[in-house]
């Protein structure tokens, strides 16, 4: 089997996520070849070797740099027929997820998203899958002979395997048209622990009472070198950016460690946080809902809590 | 300007999800379904770019006859007809071969969606729909500006946004905040009852994905609580038992 993996980068570095995929593909076993698109360290690209990676394509066309969906569908697609590739693995994200899409109708390859472990290839090409925002599972079989699958956060262990991989420059057949969409700028939170790829998420719900008191959510997730997030009202009202807003229409986080204050954990909250190993509420409310959703709870006070906790975490370093 | 608005039948997102017959169906017993909320979006956005500019908006819904009320939602809320093309959804592929074929015949100017389905999530229909039509596909949209024969937009990415250019006709698969969701008024359902809303058979296609079963995940254990005086055992708790610190 030869798998092609789609990795991401972000200011010139691989996103974790993506090397989970290159790590999800060399444990389906098979050829892997990863794939970057656009500005990518050389160090950053050789160390995908590691994680199990045989080989290493570049497309980095300078126009390439920009995240363009239908641009980075074409550079997959060529790099598919041209590696003669029988599956493509990529990490479901804002940009992985569209350009999946795309890359499978031009194929015209079966296509699965937020698959969540390893396929079953006992009988056929099984792949488990997410559905109904993380409330169920279906197991989906894959029939047609090329394969398109998007993996979740944590589908596959992160361990070193190989070494450093060669790098072969990649070139891509791009036309206009591909380019048709125009990113004109960004705005990016830099620095900052990005809440899809976290592995600890402070959250804060509208019990924060403002965003004047956000600092000491941002103390604890400072402490902990989490990310931040909040609930959708908190995103709605101003208080926060919408990028950090959790839940069914928002990020499905999944990280080892999600902490909420101040949330009441309706449905809609935790479709976004069901993926996560364990959970901490404080409310200051014995009968919130989160509280059936939790490992551990503290019924108190948010502004009384958040400063205790975060001198005892840091006591405890 | 004409705006084609594809909107998925779904249950509603408090819905107890359970599954029938060994596992192979979805119960839909006491489940409400509503319209999708991310479609809910691009159909807002699709109201209030005709309330500015005068657009003509089509609803469009593949499903079975049990979707008419979710559709006729859409038409209360303000789309001026529908299209139900007659078929069960079965997956990503068969539901964008549908309204790609739709879309050639009513040559429509604007193609929104919502950025994925809450049943499947898969995010793929505005993709597949794009690359069916040879048109752009843009999302999750944030924001949505159309001037003359130019679309201005914001697409959310991990942290943050960016803001993108791109000409009509497109797809954009749509999320918050493009719009704000909108409740059908008494004028809107009364009309709704009267617009015409056209029944299509579907198109044949080759589908490449087949369920094999469902499966819901292992019931969550029960909550420890730890007093509010206390928070060192929960640091202890974090570190040695949950080992997650
Ligand atoms: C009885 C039944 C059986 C099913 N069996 C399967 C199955 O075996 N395998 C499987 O993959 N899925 C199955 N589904 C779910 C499936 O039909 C999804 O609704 C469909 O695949 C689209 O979901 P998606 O996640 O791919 O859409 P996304 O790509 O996440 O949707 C993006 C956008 O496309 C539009 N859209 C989505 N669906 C429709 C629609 N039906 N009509 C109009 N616009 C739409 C919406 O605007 C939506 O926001 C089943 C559904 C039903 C009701
Ligand atoms: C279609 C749909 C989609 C939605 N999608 C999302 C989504 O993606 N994400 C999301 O979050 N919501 C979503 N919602 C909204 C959701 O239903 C809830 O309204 C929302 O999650 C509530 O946010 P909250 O918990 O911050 O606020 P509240 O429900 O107001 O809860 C505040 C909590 O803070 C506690 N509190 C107050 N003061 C203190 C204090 N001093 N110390 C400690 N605790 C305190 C209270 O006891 C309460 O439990 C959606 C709703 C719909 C209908």
């Amino acid at each position: 089997m030869n798998i092609l993996v789609f990795v991401e980068s972000a200011e010139g570095k691989i996103k974790k996520t993506s090397l989970e995929a290159v790590a999800f593909a060399h444990a389906m076993g098979g050829n892997v070849t990863a794939i970057a698109i656009g500005q990518t360290e050389q160090a950053e690209l050789e160390n995908l070797g590691k994680y199990g990676a045989k080989k290493v394509l570049h497309a980095a066309d300078e126009k390439l740099n920009q995240g363009v969906i239908q641009a980075y569908a074409a550079v997959l697609a060529k790099a598919f027929q041209d590696e003669q590739a029988d599956v493509l693995v990529l990490a479901d994200s804002s940009l992985g997820t569209p350009v999946s899409a795309r890359v499978a109708a031009k194929l015209d390859a079966s296509l699965a998203s937020n698959v969540v472990q390893l396929p079953d290839t006992s009988s056929g090409f099984v792949v488990k899958r997410s559905i109904y925002t993380g409330k169920a599972f279906a197991n989906v079989s894959l029939t047609k002979p090329k394969k398109v699958i998007g993996i979740k956060k944590n589908a596959a262990e992160l361990k070193e395997v190989g070494s450093p991989a060669s790098v072969t420059a990649f070139q891509a057949s791009l036309s206009d048209a591909d380019f048709s969409t125009k990113i004109t700028s960004s705005e990016k939170a830099t620095g900052e622990v990005l809440l899809p790829e976290a592995n600890i998420v402070v959250s804060g719900g509208r019990g924060m009472k403002g965003p004047e008191h956000w600092g000491a959510i941002e103390e604890l997730a400072k402490t902990l070198g989490a990310a931040t997030g909040c609930s959708k009202p908190v995103s709605d009202m101003g208080w926060r950016p919408h990028h950090e807003h959790v839940g069914q229409t928002g990020v499905k986080v999944a990280p080892q460690l999600y902490i909420a204050i101040g949330i009441s954990g309706a449905i809609q909250h935790l479709a976004g946080v069901n993926s996560s190993k364990c959970i901490v509420v404080v409310n200051k409310d014995p009968e919130a809902p989160f509280f059936k959703a939790a490992d551990y709870g503290i019924v108190g006070d948010a502004f009384d809590i958040l400063p205790k906790l975060n001198d005892a975490i840091k006591a405890a370093k | 300007m004409k705006i084609l608005v594809c909107i998925s039948h779904v249950p509603d997102t408090t819905s107890k999800i359970n599954f029938t017959d060994n596992n192979s169906k979805f119960d839909t017993n006491g489940v409400q379904f509503i319209i999708g909320p991310y479609d809910d979006y691009a159909l807002a956005r699709a109201v209030e770019l005709k309330e500015t500019s005068g657009a003509t908006i089509t609803v469009l819904n593949v499903g079975q006859a049990d979707t008419e009320p979710t559709i006729r939602k859409a038409l209360a809320i303000g789309a001026d007809d529908a299209i139900r093309v007659n078929a069960e959804p079965t997956d990503s592929f068969f539901v964008a071969s549908q309204i790609a074929a739709q879309a050639k015949e009513g040559g429509y100017d604007l193609i929104l969606m919502g950025r994925e389905s809450i049943d499947y999530n898969s995010g793929a229909v505005h993709g597949i729909v794009g690359e069916m039509l040879g048109m752009p596909s843009i999302s999750p949209v944030m924001k949505l500006d159309i001037e003359g024969n130019t679309a201005k937009l914001a697409r959310e990415i991990e942290g943050g946004k960016e803001y993108l250019e791109v000409n009509l006709p497109f797809v954009a698969g749509c999320q918050e905040p493009i719009a704000e969701w909108k409740i059908p008024n008494m004028r809107g359902i009364m009309s709704a009852r009267t617009k015409p809303l056209k029944v299509v058979e579907a198109v044949s296609t080759d589908s490449g994905v087949k369920l094999q079963q469902f499966e819901l995940p292992p019931a969550k254990g029960a909550v420890k609580m730890i007093a509010a005086d206390n928070v060192q055992e929960l640091v202890a708790l974090l570190k040695n038992e949950a080992k997650v610190l």
